[in-house]
């Protein structure tokens, strides 16, 4: 299996910001790569270089085996991009993007014409081909825009934060698509700010900070890493967090979080829902009163302060 | 289902680097032009204004203000052409800081496209939008006793150079957009050169008026020469003649300065594009 987008050592400094310091990353043919991070770790920096919107100030890039910096032209004939902004146009129509993205690809308008057909048909849009997007819900919009990175049936495709400001079903239609899409063959590198869509989507994950890549693997390997559930604890009141902390330490598979002003104390652990029996009963034997208890999967959150020691807050704007 | 006639793979077109250029081009200008019969606000505005500007020259300034050899309203009409078509410049400004704010220009980007296209989509279509405004503007100047009296050829010409000078200026007009961080910002930087470049000439007022300094300035701004050789193609009058080679050849210098300004200005607009990178 050969790479289809490969980055060495990329740099990339606005001013006295650093967006990239050193990224490497491999994303093998016909593979999903999510890249993931919180805002301004630099994620869209990187897509905007393999996307050629972007030089870096060093380092190497290679998307389908072709020097982004040396023939930008040549990577752009075998790519498409969603960005985070909608890249269509508001007053035209659907199927008018389409086809006027289609003849930027220098494509045969009837082989564009068949094609956008063929795409406003499998993003469920036929209805509101010939309406101008104005009308177009939130929902409507990201599907033609991915429909509008897709014309030219790019081999790879970069998606950024697909599904940020989207509805909970709208986001579940647009994974649809994108599983589809691989199973057809096509390589997606994604950045998202979600586990949740990582998890789902992706065959590999690169966690990245500050510009840095400090974690690969699969979403399980990550998990594991992290120390893979979480027990959350709501407290009836904050003099006894310290004594749940205590009572939990038994079960907990790593340091507790505790946080005073939502009452919670937070473990990770293992072994599912036996586990919360499990917390159950300690904490009921040291006979201390809950609001809620709760096991969930681990989230961005505890990735990050499992990794790095600090939360996931946006650090510096501007990537 | 796929029809036979079209194959699953992509098919590319083929033509020469330069001929892409155009092709391009064009693409992005329908993508402009599509917009304005779906914003009818745009035409209101955009007509208006030239209209009320006849109107209020001819009935305010029309006894005021006396020009040799016929009325002043003959004299005026190609002076509003010529300002029109200047202040039309002033959508590319604004379209292309615009697209600077949004996702488009991401995706122009990221496409294997001529890096001149959107900027030349841009001003090619500001030219339609020019004539079909200067349509407008010929049929109200007749309305209120303008004439043509050379001839339809000669009127055609006066309006094909009107029209390549609006598109040389256009090109400076898209320089200055590509600088623009905002549309605020636009809307007003986009103007504020167009009221010297159309106020200092003859436009509204025979160049003798002037006092001698403003008057070498007036003489030598290219928009003089292009509304001169309008008045002459038109045959409208000229007021009383002035000094210099841009006055007693103002086609020939008319031409000069669009060559002039499309030289300079093509290549710094397309320069300041490729590095322009929306976010």
């Amino acid at each position: 299996m050969s790479t289809a987008i490969s980055a060495r050592g990329l740099v990339k400094r606005y001013g006295a910001v650093t967006a990239l310091d050193g990224l490497d990353l491999d994303v093998p043919e016909g593979t999903v790569l999510g890249l993931l991070g919180p805002n301004g770790a630099g994620k869209t920096t990187a897509v905007r270089i393999f996307a050629t919107l972007l030089t870096a100030d060093a380092g190497e890039v290679r998307v389908a085996d072709i020097d982004v910096r040396r023939e930008p032209n040549k990577v752009r004939r075998v790519i498409g991009l969603t960005g985070q902004y909608a890249g269509v146009d508001e007053n035209l129509t659907g199927r008018e993007n389409l086809e006027m993205v289609g003849g930027l690809y220098h494509l045969e308008r009837q082989w564009v014409r068949h094609r956008a057909s063929e795409l406003l048909e499998r993003f469920a849009l036929v209805e509101a081909a010939n309406r101008p997007l104005k009308t177009y819900s939130g929902g409507m919009r990201r599907r033609l825009d991915l429909a509008a990175s897709l014309v030219a049936k790019p081999a790879i495709l970069f998606l950024d934060e697909p599904t940020t400001g989207l509805d909970p079903r709208s986001r579940l239609d647009l994974w649809a698509v994108i599983e589809d899409l691989v199973a057809e063959g096509t390589t997606v590198l994604l950045t998202t700010q979600y586990l949740d869509e990582a998890d789902r989507l992706a065959d590999d994950i690169v966690v990245i900070d500050q510009g840095r890549a400090i974690a690969q693997g699969s979403s399980d390997e990550l998990k594991d890493r992290v120390g893979g559930d979480r027990v959350e604890v709501v407290a009836r009141s904050m003099d006894q967090l310290a004594d749940i902390e205590k009572a939990l330490a038994s079960i907990a598979r790593g340091s507790a979080v505790i946080d005073p002003d939502q009452r919670t104390v937070v473990v990770p652990v293992t072994g599912g829902t036996g586990t919360l029996l499990e917390a159950l009963r300690v904490l009921d034997s040291a006979g201390l009163h809950l609001d809620d208890i709760a096991l969930r999967r681990p989230t961005l959150d505890d990735v990050f302060l499992s990794l790095t020691g600090h939360a996931a807050q946006a650090s510096q704007e501007g990537s | 289902m796929t029809s036979p006639s079209v194959s699953a793979e992509p098919t590319r077109a083929r033509r020469p680097l330069w001929g892409w250029a155009f092709h391009d081009g064009w693409i992005v200008a329908l993508r402009d032009l599509r917009k304005l019969p779906r914003v009818p606000e745009i035409w209101f505005f955009a007509l208006i204004q030239p209209v009320i500007f006849v109107l209020l020259f001819a009935f305010v300034f029309g006894g005021a203000i006396p020009v040799e050899g016929g009325s002043y309203r003959e004299f005026l009409m190609a002076g509003i052409f010529a300002q029109t078509i200047g202040f039309n410049s002033a959508n590319t400004t604004v379209g292309l800081a615009d697209d600077l704010t949004k996702g488009i220009l991401d995706r122009f980007r990221s496409l294997p496209m001529s890096s001149s296209a959107v900027v030349l989509g841009r001003t090619t279509s500001d030219i339609v939008r020019g004539l079909i405004t200067l349509i407008v503007l010929i049929f109200t100047g007749l309305a209120v006793g303008w004439r043509i009296h050379n001839g339809l050829p000669k009127a055609v010409l006066a309006v094909a150079l009107l029209l390549f000078f609006g598109f040389a200026l256009s090109w400076i007009a898209a320089w200055i957009g590509l600088y623009m961080p905002n549309t605020e910002v636009a809307n007003t930087a986009g103007l504020i050169w167009l009221f010297p470049l159309t106020f200092l000439s003859n436009s509204f007022v025979p160049l003798d008026t002037y006092p001698a300094w403003l008057q070498t300035i007036a003489e030598w701004n290219p928009l003089s020469s292009v509304v001169l050789a309008m008045r002459q193609l038109f045959g409208n009058p000229v007021g009383p003649p002035v000094g210099g080679f841009p006055q007693t050849q103002p086609f020939a210098y008319s031409l000069l300065a669009c060559v002039v300004i499309l030289l300079v200005f093509v290549p710094l607009a397309v320069r300041k594009y490729r590095r322009s990178s929306a976010r």
